[in-house]
């Protein structure tokens, strides 16, 4: 048996001390060990972005990324980013737009399309479906999750106008 | 399903790294942004007994122009190299095949040199490095050495790099005046492994093409060099006859495998199809500027 490590973390603003297995990845380590279980797990090899979490403000797979390598690092999940209200407008556009069906991808969807509202706020609808290409949905056909991240880009970017002027 | 059990070590210098090497020769797999090597454990494609993470190697991240040549470290995320100032203005083939890699989750953890070390013909920086003349850097327990792009990559998944070495960096030419380039890949779905793919660096006399290096990805066994295509095109003004000149010997030159989706022929012809549009942008780019 693989010898344990121990990890000291944050998490969605808390400092957390865990002893992990290496094999442990990083969403087992929080659905499991912290009980958040908004960040889901679809393929588990990086396809599908279900597993989508933020590490040190950018987002990675959480399928790909091994507990122990989050040492001394900042995470944040879907539990976090919604209680900061930061993609609040985001989250209302994909209720009003019926963006998700089932749910399960959702989470993923809306960690990644945080990251595009932060780093490519002029992004075009081509760009917002190449951006969003790194996760699945097989409910929802995509164009609704589309036209809610177009219509939150424009109403921040309205907003962003009207505060300049 | 789960990765098998393995240890884990993050060594702090290069000369730890091959100390551990050498202790566990092929029971230990380096690890660096993982988006690979994750995948293939996940899947129990393989079963290490560590995985040696060198992510905490100082100094292997850094992006510098010396001597002529745009310095990329082995640490390098791909999303650095997309946003990097350095390496829009010096190697801007980078800049232009970043974007095509996976998805943004996956560029910002993997790393340009875990890209190179794994080898895969499918992968965008080998062909850019072959396209580009490049030079991968490595170092291991006798010293440091440097090894042409060309010679690097020798088979499928398999390089140059020894047992006990490591991929430190890689190295390309600035971009001079005069230069082309462009780069373009056929995949069923963005950032998925591309069907074919094309990186184009060109030198430009006037509207003469005096060097135009292909290099094509998802083709062969490694990334490949079209050697007898380019020098069809090289002193040709990349008219529509000098274009389906090339195109037709490409199509004789390349030795494709098929995969799962596209068959051999199927290859064949979309390389032939991103020629055309590769140099056919050339060209336009070419014409605008001595209008």
């Amino acid at each position: 048996m693989a010898e344990q490590h121990t990890i000291q973390l944050t998490v969605n603003g808390s400092a957390c001390s865990r002893s992990v297995q290496p094999r442990r990845h990083l969403v087992d380590f929080l659905r499991q060990d912290l009980g958040l279980t908004g960040s889901h797990l679809g393929c588990e090899h990086g396809v599908c972005g279900a597993c989508t979490v933020e590490l040190d403000g950018h987002i990675v797979r959480g399928c790909l990324t091994l507990a122990v390598q989050a040492q001394g690092r900042s995470v944040r999940t879907i539990e976090g980013l919604s209680a900061d209200g930061d993609v609040a407008d985001l989250q209302q556009a994909f209720i009003r737009h019926n963006a998700l069906q089932c749910g399960f991808c959702t989470p993923g969807m809306v960690m990644a399309a945080k990251e595009l509202l932060e780093k490519r706020p002029q992004a075009t609808r081509a760009e917002v479906r190449e951006w969003m290409s790194g996760n699945y949905c097989r409910c929802t056909g995509y164009h609704a999750i589309v036209d809610a991240i177009c219509e939150t880009l424009a109403s921040r970017s309205a907003q962003a106008a009207q505060a300049a002027a | 399903m789960k990765a098998p059990a393995f240890d884990y070590t993050r060594p702090r210098t290069l000369a730890e790294v091959f100390a551990l090497l050498r202790e566990h020769g092929d029971d230990a797999r380096l690890l660096a942004g993982g988006q690979t090597l994750l995948a293939t454990l996940n899947m129990r494609l393989s079963e290490p007994r560590l995985l040696i993470d060198i992510t905490g190697l100082p100094g292997l991240a850094d992006i510098a122009v010396r001597e002529g040549r745009l310095h990329v470290g082995a640490l390098a995320t791909h999303s650095a190299i997309e946003a990097s100032a350095l390496v829009a203005e010096h190697a801007p083939l980078l800049a232009m095949a970043a974007p095509h890699i996976a998805h943004r989750a996956i560029r910002n953890s993997g790393t340009w040199g875990g890209s190179i070390a794994y080898g895969d013909p499918a992968a965008e920086w080998p062909c850019c490095l072959v396209a580009l003349d490049g030079r991968v850097h490595v170092q291991g327990p006798g010293g440091a050495r440097q090894i042409a792009a060309v010679d690097f990559f020798q088979d499928l998944y398999t390089t140059a790099l020894q047992p006990d070495e490591v991929v430190t960096g890689a190295c390309v030419p600035v971009a001079a005046r005069g230069n082309w380039f462009g780069f373009d890949e056929l995949s069923r779905r963005h950032g998925d492994y591309a069907v074919a793919g094309l990186a184009v660096a060109a030198h430009f006399d006037g509207g003469v093409a005096t060097r135009v290096n292909l290099g094509f990805l998802g083709v062969g066994a490694t990334p490949v060099r079209a050697r007898r295509a380019e020098a069809l095109l090289a002193g040709k003004v990349l008219d529509a006859a000098a274009i389906e000149i090339a195109a037709t010997a490409l199509k004789a030159e390349l030795d494709p495998v098929g995969d799962l989706t596209s068959g051999a022929d199927t290859k064949r012809h979309l390389a032939t199809v991103l020629l055309r549009r590769l140099l056919g942008a050339a060209q336009a780019s070419r014409s605008a500027l001595a209008a």
